[in-house]
């Protein structure tokens, strides 16, 4: 089994818990509008086999110490479930705490094969950063192009299986940064019983530059990240921090 | 037994008993601190007094544009100046290196054209008596080495495959053990010299005719300290009686080592866990208070950071700026298993906090996973707030060298006062590559008879070829010339240190270190990873040489993919340890000078950067003129897997092969080491 890649961190600290060995496939089915990494959209990527990509990541095995390890993350990774699904699989065989970084779209509750396929992923995936990029589902296809139902099902789904989420929800201004709808996706939350950490995201510029180099149009031209108040007010919102 | 009122409380062992063993003193006497830093006091009014007048005068020497006095003169030695002061009645630790603070001293002995010209481009005319006495009667080491250099040597220097070579100015890197001076005081110093000249008799071969005046100009050098400090109204004749005698009497030996020698890297030791006796036996007596500890630390490394040579505008270009490195190194573990740090490691480090951030002293933290934890998260807290702590790996450099090393300069460790060593800069390994191609013949440098490309090597067989690039030829040609750069280079250095030692002999240091001492020769390698690159281009992707009309291979044109260094890919990373080993081995065939230990470094901080301007283009696409990396870095944004992956990669570079030190240069912004919540 190959999996398609576009690069490796070795040194990830922010996509989950400790130092992070984490891989980033190539493709992904949104279009979010402030994506930073729109070189991982496309298919292509680089073919690995799992085994390959089991042994790059347990060459920094002793960085991991207690809490790190490995992340997938891209692009979209359950686009290749499949390929995360064998690479856990031995992952978990050396004992390494596993982490999926998704957007929740490919779940799909309809489709028995897409059930079966996550139940098998649960099984060998120790942590979730579950990215809610909105709550309402019409904004939702807006910023992305696709729906969020299968994210809030995919959020349920872990949940009625006990598993451990970080919801992680990127702040846009004029976008994301609603009151009244970080207050509904904080309702939405709350009827999580797994959630053990929600992460506000700013957004960043950083990404513009390969939009250029990609010759995309970037679409949040002139949009700035968000002040350090306001990114306040949606921790507090999100209860990420405790009122000042 | 020997008594002395300066070793009234502490520990007697081998160290009292006729001996100089400044590491048993330590052993026997020393408080390993397991705590935090809440013990710590802050600055006193005359600290922030006296730290004013220094940004003061520090920002009109800035505005004088760099130099805001500098004697044209008087000759620099230990007692060529009276008494200087920032101001007397506030400094506790007190000296500097002439009549007044910033005015830079005139250290002619390393070469007067090169005391000519610094003072020159800073509006400084030369005495011209001075001049006419070094010109006429008194040589210099810049002299005496262009005397015995070849044609060859001094093509190689020309053409900077050699370069940075200490044969203009002083090689530095040579660290006193100034602890002695406290401990037991220049009488006692000198006794022991005197012993061990009187062993020195029998046949008077060459080599023992220079130990014996080498032997004397010691003892007359601490002979001027003892003269020096009683200019100061100090007595250092005795062991040191207080933790400010000791601080004082070890600085004198340091300021002694700076009037003396304008070396390249002027290091101060292994200080912090030694002065930590003598502040606690006050403390216990009730003699001082902690403010007053910290006080003399604070007034002590204010000295450090007005250390000031007189340099060429070149001497900055190659080092980016005019680093001193005052390298203090605090920490590490003691081979019984007990940690080295004391509380004053910590007192030495809040400087940071009292005098606020500063690059000297360059204070490095001998770094093992087993310190204690709170100086751990002490020492990250201040990098953080400071970025000013240098840190180093205690565990690799204790298997070497036992637990009383210290560094000079960046990274190079030696035994304090056992060992010395031979700076000897660095041979451009990508250009060594470059002459393996083209037969020996510069790719930048013309000769200036024939108009034609420079032949600086003997006249190797170049690649004539126009395919591409068949790797086993390349290497086969890539040794034979590193075999001969290897062997020239070794050779200029000893002509270099034969007439250093002759002409301009760190008598105060040596007289600070143990008669038979050990000698490093210290090679460095400048263009590693360019190098490495360069290969694992020609051996996985395909490099077809570009030739100007000279036929001289100039460019490169490079079809399809290859691994680079920094990756954590053995493909490419083993090429580097290749070259490292390979220069390496041919190094250590030569004879070096007065026996010392060939070894080797990859730690061209800054100075890679004027390297790379002598260089031109590579085979791993680097252009003509651009930087290569600095130390054993990854060549710039071609490390794409992240910190750890180029870390490892750097990390395979085997330390018992680069014994002189490994760098590598990292930066890193705190968002990237995780989240705050």
């Amino acid at each position: 089994m190959t999996g398609r890649i576009h690069s490796f961190e070795s040194f990830g600290t922010v996509d989950g818990p400790g130092i992070r060995y984490v891989i980033f496939l190539q493709g992904c089915p949104l279009r979010c509008k402030y994506c930073h990494n729109p070189d991982t959209w496309k298919s292509g990527g680089k073919e690995y086999t799992a085994e390959e990509v089991c042994a790059l990541a347990l060459r920094y095995r002793k960085y991991f110490g207690e809490r790190g390890g490995v992340t997938v993350t891209g692009g979209e990774p359950l686009l290749q479930i499949d390929f995360v699904i064998e690479l856990f699989k031995l992952l978990k065989a050396q004992g390494v705490h596993t982490c999926v970084d998704t957007s929740g779209y490919m779940f799909n509750p309809d489709n028995l094969d897409s059930v079966r396929k996550h139940e098998e992923l649960v099984k060998v995936t120790d942590l979730f950063l579950l990215d809610v990029k909105h709550v309402d589902d019409e904004r939702h296809i807006e910023l992305t192009g696709k729906t969020n139902k299968n994210t809030l099902a995919f959020a349920k789904f872990l949940n009625e299986r006990n598993r451990p989420i970080w919801i992680r929800h990127v702040l846009v201004p004029e976008w994301t940064d609603d009151d009244k709808a970080l207050e509904r996706l904080k309702a939405f939350i709350d009827g999580l019983s797994c959630v053990e950490k929600v992460e506000v995201l700013p957004y960043h510029t950083m990404g513009a530059v390969k939009y250029e180099n990609l010759g995309y149009d970037y679409p949040l031209k002139g949009v700035e990240p968000p002040t350090k108040e306001r990114v306040q007010n949606a921790k507090q919102i999100l209860g990420v921090s405790k009122p000042l | 037994m020997m008594q002395y009122k300066g070793w009234e409380g502490f520990v007697p062992g081998k160290w009292s008993n006729d001996e100089v063993d400044v590491r048993d003193f330590i052993q026997h006497n020393y408080t390993p601190y397991e705590g935090d830093a809440t013990f710590l006091a802050p600055a006193t009014d005359a600290t922030k007094k006296l730290w004013e007048i220094v940004c003061d005068l520090s920002k009109k020497e800035r505005e004088a544009g760099g130099v805001l006095n500098a004697d044209t003169k008087i000759i620099s030695t230990l007692t060529s100046h009276g008494a200087g002061y920032l101001d007397k009645d506030l400094e506790k630790i007190v000296g500097v290196q002439t009549d007044e603070p910033f005015k830079r001293s005139l250290q002619p002995f390393g070469g007067i054209r090169i005391s000519e010209s610094a003072l020159q481009i800073y509006g400084y005319e030369i005495d011209s008596e001075v001049k006419e006495i070094f010109t006429k009667y008194r040589k210099t080491h810049n002299e005496g080495v262009f005397d015995a250099y070849t044609p060859e040597m001094r093509a190689a220097r020309s053409a900077h495959i050699l370069t940075g070579l200490p044969d203009g100015y002083g090689r530095g890197r040579i660290i006193g053990d100034y602890r002695r001076v406290a401990l037991y005081g220049i009488d006692y110093l000198v006794q022991k010299k005197e012993e061990d000249k009187l062993l020195m008799s029998g046949e008077m071969t060459p080599d023992k005719v220079r130990d014996r005046e080498e032997v004397s100009e010691q003892i007359k050098a601490l002979k001027a300290l003892k003269a020096m400090a009683a200019s100061y109204g100090c007595d250092i004749s005795k062991p040191a009686t207080t933790a400010q005698e000791a601080i004082q009497a070890l600085y004198f030996g340091y300021l002694g080592a700076i009037k003396d020698q304008n070396g390249a890297a002027m290091s101060i030791g292994r200080n912090s866990t030694f002065l930590d006796i003598y502040i606690e036996r006050d403390l216990k007596n009730g003699v001082i208070t902690e403010e007053q500890a910290q006080e003399f630390i604070d007034h002590f490394v204010m000295k450090l950071r007005i250390v000031k040579f007189m340099r060429t505008k070149e001497y900055n270009e190659l080092f980016s700026g005019d680093p001193t490195w005052v390298t203090e190194s605090i920490g590490g573990m003691g081979v019984d298993g007990r940690t080295l740090v004391t509380k004053t490691a910590f007192r030495i480090l809040h400087t940071l906090d009292n005098l606020g951030p500063a690059p000297e002293p360059n204070l490095t933290v001998l770094w093992s996973k087993r310190l204690p934890v709170a100086f751990k998260r002490f020492c990250a807290d201040l990098s953080i707030r400071t970025s000013s702590i240098q840190y180093e790996s205690d565990e690799l450099m204790r298997a070497q060298m036992g637990d009383d090393y210290a560094i000079a300069c960046c990274v190079s460790c030696m035994k304090v006062g056992k060992d010395m060593q031979f700076f000897g800069a660095r041979a451009n390994l990508a250009k060594c590559l470059l002459y393996a191609i083209n037969g020996g013949k510069d790719e930048m440098m013309k000769d200036k008879k024939t108009g034609k490309p420079m032949q600086v090597s003997p006249e190797f067989v170049p690649i004539t070829s126009n395919d591409a690039l068949d790797f086993n030829e390349v290497t086969a040609k890539f040794e034979n010339m590193m075999k001969w750069l290897a062997e020239l280079y070794v050779n200029t250095l000893n002509v270099i240190h034969y007439m250093h030692d002759k002409y301009c002999y760190e008598a105060l240091e040596m007289a600070l270190h143990d008669t038979k001492v050990g000698r490093f020769f210290a090679t460095g390698i400048a263009g590693l990873s360019c190098a490495a690159d360069s290969l694992s281009a020609i051996k996985y992707a395909k490099v077809y040489p570009i030739r100007n009309e000279d036929g001289i291979v100039v460019d490169f044109r490079i079809e399809g993919e290859f691994p680079k260094y920094g990756n954590n890919d053995d493909r490419a990373d083993e090429l580097a340890v290749w070259l490292l080993k390979t220069f390496m081995r041919e190094v250590k065939k030569h004879y070096t000078y007065r026996g010392s230990i060939p070894t080797t470094s990859i730690l061209t901080i800054t100075s890679n950067v004027v390297y790379g301007k002598k260089t031109g283009n590579t085979p791993d696409g680097r252009k003509a003129g651009t930087p290569l990396a600095p130390g054993a870095n990854p060549m710039h944004g071609r490390d794409c897997n992240g910190a750890l992956a180029s870390l490892e990669s750097v990390a395979k570079l085997p330390y018992e092969y680069s014994r002189d030190g490994i760098s590598n240069t990292f930066s890193i912004t705190p968002g990237s080491l995780g989240k705050d919540d």
